[in-house]
């Protein structure tokens, strides 16, 4: 295991972290989960694309710049580290797209590739629906081929997508064989939310912000082009994009490492106060978390190591995403022990930015799999204990 | 040179060898000149010196094995501290296992001083003939400990790492094979006509389990790469290792044997073996609360950002 950054690699950081400081906005954005935050997201994700740091890992013909997984990492620790704006086009760059590189058609990657890594397209997900979450097979919404028009009707209701009442286009799995169960007969549709017969329900978060949607489908008409992988096929295709959800390309640690940081600083700060007097424990879960984050960061590196050699992600990603989540929630709830009676606030700057982020990070153990099922997948395919 | 250990020590070290060391004269396998033609003990001595030539990285690979075997043997005093601090005339005979040397702790309590030839006290090496001791007993059988009166003059900070880092990484070993022995009996033990690791309950303790090893056994390595480099704060990525190493020990052991259930209650089955010696581990050289509060000290008391950590 080599862990020595290479020259190129400490210049890509460095041209990283130049940009980023000149370039992120001050101060920082709303959030981008909320209709006008949301613009301004869009405007941010749009000057991170004209200067090629929106897909860094992508090919140079999609706006890339064709890094590694390690320059990926650098750059993600660079972009949390300036306390850059979250990305409004996470979806569909970290979920979607790599199905597309890996399963996608050319004429759909030039189609589609572009205008998502410039925002021009912005994307949501559509897999959960009200009576399949983590039993995600269960799915009922259908596609009914459409020879005459060369394509497929789609009906059905999908929920909880993230961002679903801003976003252009969702992508998401319909049951297309009503004859398969489960696993089979599903497949893999690109949807224009802006096509007759859907309605965009906004649906309030914990957080108070419209981030969440549901999604109604009535007769809707998506062309043949717009089916990803093969008809059918759709679990199979889904499965290379919860792949990477769970796993490396959702929360990068330097997203954890940042929190972190602002953690200690936050302790620091209260100690001189002499408001910890009370609670000498808090000390602990400071340093816990902190140790935490950067077992992950060595985590990661050791992985990514490991993929640079040729090797592959499998069941593993799930511990990862068991790890980041939990992690997520501790670092947060620390701080709200340091901030104490101030914790509730909403309106002022630290105690907000760590009340909001809390409810936030609550979310993680439940989406993308919820962490009962991920122990199960830990269980079953790490472990190779018998699932009945 | 991993699995060339792993194999051996899977051949010549089983649960016997070390079951029969808490009842023997020594506490230890016998093994020790094997161990030394192997590589094992040399790991860090230069080549030209009969050693393997191996920095930090090697000597935990080896080390975990170690654990994973629950060798009864003081390597980790020997290959990862006196070895390198020996002359080159000592350190030919310490690789080859012609001598055996230990390392007197802070505690003040000493491992297998009645059969090692010398004893690291401080900065200095003295025949354990020499020192006042009075033997006690471990709840390990296998470890043979001796206290030694005034507690021992600080010893050298890199021995303290590599002595740290060393357990670090048996710990790994340890929690390593308890998930494994468990999963195995998991899989085996049938109750109300299944096997008890298609319940959830247990799944998920035993996944948990994975969790830990997953995300300390990194640990564990980086701090290891920070010795070999010479790294400004390997300290403080030593203490994290062994914070995060002994608590996942602990974790496995304790789910080990809540999921053996009974039988691994007894002394008659193979766990207490390695929970016995991770519970001994996990505290020497520091327990996890120690490693936290040295990390603590250098993570909040200055002004450094994380990356200069």
């Amino acid at each position: 295991m080599d862990l020595t950054f290479t020259d190129q690699e400490d210049a890509f950081r460095a041209d990283a972290r130049a940009w980023l400081e000149e370039n992120v906005p001050r101060p920082p954005l709303p959030s981008g989960d909320t209709r006008e935050g949301f613009a301004l997201h869009k405007e941010w994700e749009r000057a991170l694309f004209d200067a090629r740091w929106a897909v860094v890992s992508w090919p140079r013909a999609y706006g890339g710049r064709d890094a590694t997984l390690m320059e990926w990492l650098i750059f993600e620790e660079e972009y949390y580290r300036a306390g850059a704006p979250q990305r409004v086009t996470q979806n569909g760059i970290f979920l979607l797209a790599p199905t597309l590189f890996e399963l996608g058609t050319e004429e759909q990657r030039d189609r589609i590739l572009p205008k998502m890594a410039s925002a021009e397209e912005t994307w949501c997900q559509g897999w959960s629906e009200p009576n399949a979450g983590s039993d995600l097979a269960g799915i009922k919404s259908r596609a009914v081929p459409d020879e005459a028009n060369g394509g497929w009707r789609l009906s059905g209701q999908k929920t909880w997508t993230t961002r679903g009442a801003f976003c252009d286009r969702l992508f998401g799995l319909f049951r297309s064989d009503p004859d398969a169960e489960r696993h089979h007969g599903l497949t893999y549709f690109l949807v224009d939310l802006r096509a007759e017969g859907v309605t965009v329900r906004p649906v309030e978060r914990l957080d108070g912000d419209e981030g969440f949607a549901e999604v109604f489908l009535e007769d809707v008409f998506v062309p043949d082009r717009d089916v990803l992988g093969a008809v059918h096929e759709g679990w199979r295709v889904a499965m290379a994009t919860t792949g990477s959800e769970r796993g490396l390309t959702l929360r990068s640690p330097g997203r954890f490492m940042a929190a972190a940081a602002r953690l200690a600083d936050l302790y620091r700060r209260r100690a001189d106060d002499g408001a910890l007097d009370s609670d000498p424990t808090v000390r602990d879960a400071v340093v816990r978390a902190w140790i935490d984050a950067d077992a992950y960061r060595w985590q990661t590196f050791w992985t990514v190591t490991r993929l640079m050699d040729g090797g592959q992600t499998g069941p593993e990603a799930s511990l990862v995403k068991i790890f980041w989540s939990e992690l997520d929630v501790r670092l947060h709830e620390t701080a709200l022990r340091l901030l104490g009676p101030r914790a509730e606030l909403v309106d002022g700057d630290d105690p907000a930015a760590w009340i909001k982020g809390w409810q936030f990070a609550l979310s993680g153990p439940i989406y993308a799999g919820t962490n009962e099922i991920q122990r199960n997948v830990v269980a079953e395919r790490v472990l190779g204990l018998p699932r009945r | 040179m991993r699995d060339a250990v792993r194999a051996f020590l899977e051949k010549e070290c089983p649960p016997k060898v070390v079951r029969d060391a808490w009842t023997n004269d020594t506490g230890r396998s016998g093994l020790w000149p094997r161990l030394g033609e192997l590589g094992v003990l040399g790991v860090l001595a230069p080549e030209a010196h009969g050693g393997f030539g191996g920095d930090e990285l090697d000597l935990v690979l080896l080390l975990e094995e170690t654990g994973r075997a629950a060798l009864p043997e003081p390597v980790v005093e020997h290959a990862a501290v006196a070895v390198p601090l020996l002359d080159e005339a000592r350190a030919e005979a310490a690789a080859a296992g012609a001598v055996t040397i230990t390392v007197a702790p802070p505690s003040g309590l000493v491992l297998y001083a009645d059969t090692a030839d010398l004893v690291l006290l401080g900065d200095r090496f003295v025949e354990p003939g020499t020192l006042q001791r009075r033997r006690h007993e471990s709840v390990d059988g296998s470890r043979r400990l001796f206290a030694i009166p005034a507690p021992p003059p600080s010893v050298q900070l890199a021995s303290v790492d590599r002595v740290v880092l060393g357990i670090a990484a048996q710990l790994i070993g340890l929690a390593d094979r308890m998930l494994t022995m468990t999963v195995d009996y998991a899989k085996e033990r049938h109750q109300f006509g299944v096997p008890i690791g298609s319940f959830q309950a247990v799944k998920h303790h035993l996944a948990d389990v994975a969790l830990a090893l997953e995300f300390s056994r990194p640990l564990v390595y980086r701090a290891a790469w920070s010795i070999a480099r010479g790294d400004d704060d390997r300290s403080v990525h030593v203490a994290m290792a062994k914070a995060r190493a002994s608590e996942t020990a602990l974790h496995a052991g304790r789910v080990a044997l809540q999921v053996h259930g009974a039988i691994g209650y007894t002394t008659e089955y193979d766990l207490h073996l390695w929970m016995k010696r991770a519970w001994a581990l996990a505290a020497s050289w520091g327990d996890a609360a120690w490693h936290d509060a040295r990390v603590g000290r250098a993570i909040l008391d200055t002004d450094r950002l994380p990356e200069e950590q």
